[in-house]
């Protein structure tokens, strides 16, 4: 039973983890068609970012607040210097999101240098809970709950304000949402920006969870959002929390039992959502 | 005083086929006109051209005297020309009452302020419901548009347009395809709206008590061409008219009806 809770903590953590990067990939394609291969690179500029203010100030909310900034800086960047001359072209996308995202990571390495920076967990989210057998790790109940939070209130926003409804009209027919006068360009930049900071909270997150950041886990956590967004459906926001989850606790359980599948547990996942369900599991229809 | 709605000359050309050609009409503030003409006589091309979605190769249409040559059909709906929209427009997924309250909000800028976002949102929502009241589908407002039948589906487009609250609506078939159960209603939703008296209307039709009952005045195209222009009664009469209709080129309701 101990074991049990362990493993679904730590797979809804890293689930949660996912989410932060997913769910910004699946609107900013849903919505804009976009196919954002340098989504990786905003949550390793997040968790950098985050980190060094974190180690300078020695306050992990202060770091978060500038990871979220950084995020949005270059996201907004992004969008208006790198996106908009290659809207409708998914190929020129692809090539340039990639290209712009091994920009981002050799950046990384001259701004802060080559080697992997130990983060370590603020003290009042350290340490662990003990309830009889089972030993709860209080930093992963943290990302959990900010992980349901951030969905709590994105979930709200998309069903309860105007903006969000603008947004999720867009994701099924962008064209008809402009033909009734609605300035589509303004959402897609605030959506854009969304996305990107929600990666760069995700990265800033991930530093304690795994103790250390490097320049390339952004692009091996990217992989993840990516099949992550196939699974859940794209542009649908509920589904890839669902998703998110699903590949976490995967992986999770996955890395316990049958450990020389673990790193192939995604892509099995995936295939049989692809066999069955192409549209994902949560389906948006682009009519 | 200046119509609100005028074409000069206006024309298309399809390769060959001419199918707008000449025609010069205008009508003033808060009048309804109806249009009627065979299949292929050029009035949804007509409507294509006032809306923008098609360009004149000839000639021009003002909208209370300015020239609407240079605005797109989405700049020419925000000026007050609102035409009603194809069902495949509608969005699916949607609720009712999301269609008609998205319809409602594209009037305003899109802004951010999250807090006065929710003010202003339970007012839209207020808003909408509302026109889906004027469009009889109140007990609809939480359906999923796609679930709609045929003719509720028409109201819905009707009560989008109205929610874009255009000076000037252009109607294209609103009928077409509804079962005979379902007219009566349509024709309701449009009486209503012709009664509230804020509005100029268009109306392309086929079925003629229909036309007669709702309509200050009727224009014919013919091939294209503007054949006729007046009240109901002038349009009856007119021998024109009913040599195009009767003598054997066009066989509809005009022959029922008279």
């Amino acid at each position: 039973m101990d074991l049990l809770i362990s493993l679904i903590i730590n797979g809804l953590a890293t689930g949660m983890l996912i989410f932060l990067l997913a769910a910004g990939l699946t609107l900013i394609f849903g919505l804009m068609d976009v196919l954002n291969f340098s989504h990786g690179g905003l949550f390793v500029w997040g968790a950098y970012t985050g980190v060094f203010t974190y180690i300078i100030t020695e306050s992990f909310i202060v770091g978060i607040m500038v990871a979220i900034l950084t995020g949005m800086v270059l996201g907004f960047l992004m969008e208006k210097l790198i996106i908009t001359p290659v809207y409708g072209n998914h190929v020129q996308q692809i090539l340039i999101t990639l290209g712009f995202m091994l920009v981002l990571q050799e950046m990384i390495k001259v701004v802060f240098g080559p080697n992997a920076i130990p983060v370590k967990v603020p003290d009042y989210l350290a340490g662990s809970w003990e309830m009889g057998e089972v030993i709860i790790i209080k930093y992963r109940i943290f990302i959990i709950v900010v992980g349901f939070i951030v969905f709590g209130v994105f979930h709200y926003i998309l069903t309860h304000t105007k903006i969000g409804l603008i947004v999720r009209a867009g994701v099924m027919n962008k064209e008809m949402v402009q033909a009734l006068g609605i300035n589509i360009k303004k959402v897609f930049l605030f959506v854009f920006m969304t996305g990107a900071a929600l990666a760069a909270i995700g990265g800033m997150l991930m530093a304690p969870y795994s103790g250390s950041i490097y320049a390339e886990m952004g692009m091996e956590f990217a992989i993840l959002g990516f099949i992550v967004v196939v699974i859940g459906g794209m542009g649908s926001f509920s589904g890839s929390l669902l998703a998110a989850i699903l590949v976490g606790l995967a992986g999770s359980f996955m890395a316990y039992y049958i450990p020389f599948l673990s790193l192939a547990v995604n892509m099995i996942l995936m295939a049989i959502v692809l066999i069955f369900r192409p549209q994902g599991l949560f389906r948006m229809a682009k009519e | 005083m200046e119509p609100i709605i005028r074409t000069k000359d206006l024309s298309i050309q399809f390769g060959g086929h001419k199918a707008v050609d000449r025609v010069n009409f205008e009508m003033p503030e808060k009048h309804f006109k109806s249009i009627i003409g065979p299949n292929g006589a050029g009035k949804t091309t007509f409507f294509n051209l006032l809306s923008g979605e098609l360009r004149p190769t000839e000639g021009d249409v003002f909208f209370k005297g300015e020239s609407l040559a240079k605005y797109s059909s989405v700049e020419r709906t925000r000026k007050g020309l609102g035409r009603s929209f194809q069902i495949t427009n509608v969005f699916p997924n949607l609720t009712v009452l999301e269609n008609v309250r998205l319809a409602v909000q594209s009037k305003e800028k899109v802004r951010f302020h999250f807090i006065k976002s929710y003010r202003s949102y339970k007012k839209i929502t207020e808003e909408a419901l509302v026109i889906l009241d004027q469009v009889l589908l109140l007990n609809k407002g939480e359906a999923i548009a796609s679930q709609l039948s045929h003719g509720e589906k028409r109201k819905l487009e009707i009560a989008m347009l109205l929610a874009l609250d255009t000076e000037v609506l252009l109607l294209d078939e609103p009928t077409a395809g509804m079962s005979l159960e379902e007219v009566p209603t349509i024709l309701d939703v449009i009486r209503t709206i012709k009664q509230r008296g804020n509005k100029t209307i268009l109306l392309i039709e086929h079925k003629m008590d229909m036309i007669l009952d709702l309509s200050d005045s009727i224009m014919v195209l013919f091939n294209g061409k503007l054949l006729a222009d007046g009240t109901p009664t002038e349009i009856m009469n007119n021998e024109t008219v009913q040599n195009a209709y009767l003598g054997g080129l066009y066989d509809g309701e005009l022959v029922e009806t008279s």
